[in-house]
């Protein structure tokens, strides 16, 4: 196998670390010696719960339901993720049997 | 601080981390396995996974590198990627505020997992925030960068059929999605994110999704400004 040269790659990721890194500290950097707008204020509140929601959907958004198992397997665990965090919010119970019945259905269906 | 306070904060750290776990363990071996397998020495597994440490960053990295595109190209695209980390730290201002030590540590180690636990997960009562987000974020790459180092290693060698066990981490954000319901009880912000995902998916499709998605959902939250407290 030919290896890419090991200059090129070591730079590569340099690169892509740096742009990540900065990625994650701007908003720190931006607001580090002025105080953010009260609209930030606003925002600081209800951005996790929009993440949270698009995390969610992000993770389903390749599901194909034209062909079998049609999705099933992942609407019912994450039904069961969400009922039975619902019922006893245990989060280790609720990921632990909901990621044991993905398993499971994506094996039997 | 006592050291039977810093044996509940990692005890609380690990507790919480124990779904990342299973998905980082588990996504980090196939992440290191395909890297290998382009052509990669392993050890450069490790060395992603320590200094970029951005999952979906990493698997896009291993076809541009086997491509040898251009580094100009592999940083324009990672930082479409991970543009959606702006906004991360945008709600985590006021949180990390009272951080000192481990501040930059925690600002570099922003993923999508750690933040839906430090936002929603509280520390326990006598922890400081700080030693608990520290305990969440360093457990959490540690488990990226085992998985990886494993994958590129032995990846090949693991027996079991471990297909679906990823589904952990689409559990934890339906985890951190009840949560964070049970305590912003607007409708708006999920209604909002939802309608901006739905546009999002038809405007730019699946893969740069996400990051459409959540400025979608910035702008279209704004005018609930006076109806929201």
């Amino acid at each position: 196998m030919s290896a890419a040269p090991l200059p090129y790659v070591l730079g590569a990721i340099l690169a892509m670390a740096a742009v990540t890194v900065m990625c994650r500290a701007t908003p720190f950097l931006f607001f580090m010696k002025r105080k953010p707008p009260a609209v930030v204020d606003y925002l600081q509140k209800y951005i996790p719960p929009m993440i949270m929601t698009a995390l969610v959907i992000n993770s389903y958004k390749g599901l194909s339901f034209a062909a079998r198992p049609y999705g099933i397997p992942e609407i019912a665990s994450g039904l069961a993720v969400a009922l039975l965090h619902l019922w006893r919010r245990n989060t280790l119970l609720s990921i632990f049997s909901g990621t044991a019945l993905y398993m499971v259905l994506i094996r039997v269906m | 601080m006592s050291s039977s306070v810093d044996r509940r904060a990692t005890r609380a750290a690990f507790e919480a981390s124990v779904p990342v776990l299973l998905g980082y363990i588990t996504i980090g071996i196939a992440f290191g396995l395909l890297l290998q397998r382009s052509g990669q020495s392993w050890w450069i597994a490790s060395v992603m996974s320590l200094f970029v440490y951005a999952g979906a960053a990493q698997f896009m990295a291993v076809g541009l590198l086997a491509a040898g595109t251009s580094i100009a190209e592999v940083a324009v695209l990672t930082f479409v990627l991970n543009a959606r980390h702006m906004v991360y730290g945008l709600s985590l201002l006021d949180r990390f505020a009272a951080c000192r030590r481990f501040k930059a540590y925690l600002v570099f180690a922003l993923t999508d997992e750690t933040y839906g636990i430090l936002t929603t997960v509280s520390p326990p009562p006598g922890v400081s925030p700080e030693a608990f987000y520290a305990r969440v974020s360093a457990l959490d790459q540690a488990y990226w960068v085992i998985g990886s180092t494993l994958g590129a290693l032995i990846g090949g060698l693991i027996p079991f059929d471990t297909r679906g066990i990823d589904f952990a981490l689409t559990a934890l954000f339906i985890v951190l999605l009840v949560e964070q319901i049970r305590s912003v009880k607007k409708a708006a912000p999920y209604l909002v994110a939802t309608a901006a995902s739905g546009l999002a998916l038809l405007a730019v499709g699946p893969t740069n999704f996400l990051i459409v998605a959540i400025l979608a959902a910035i702008v279209g939250i704004l005018p609930f400004r006076k109806a929201l407290p």
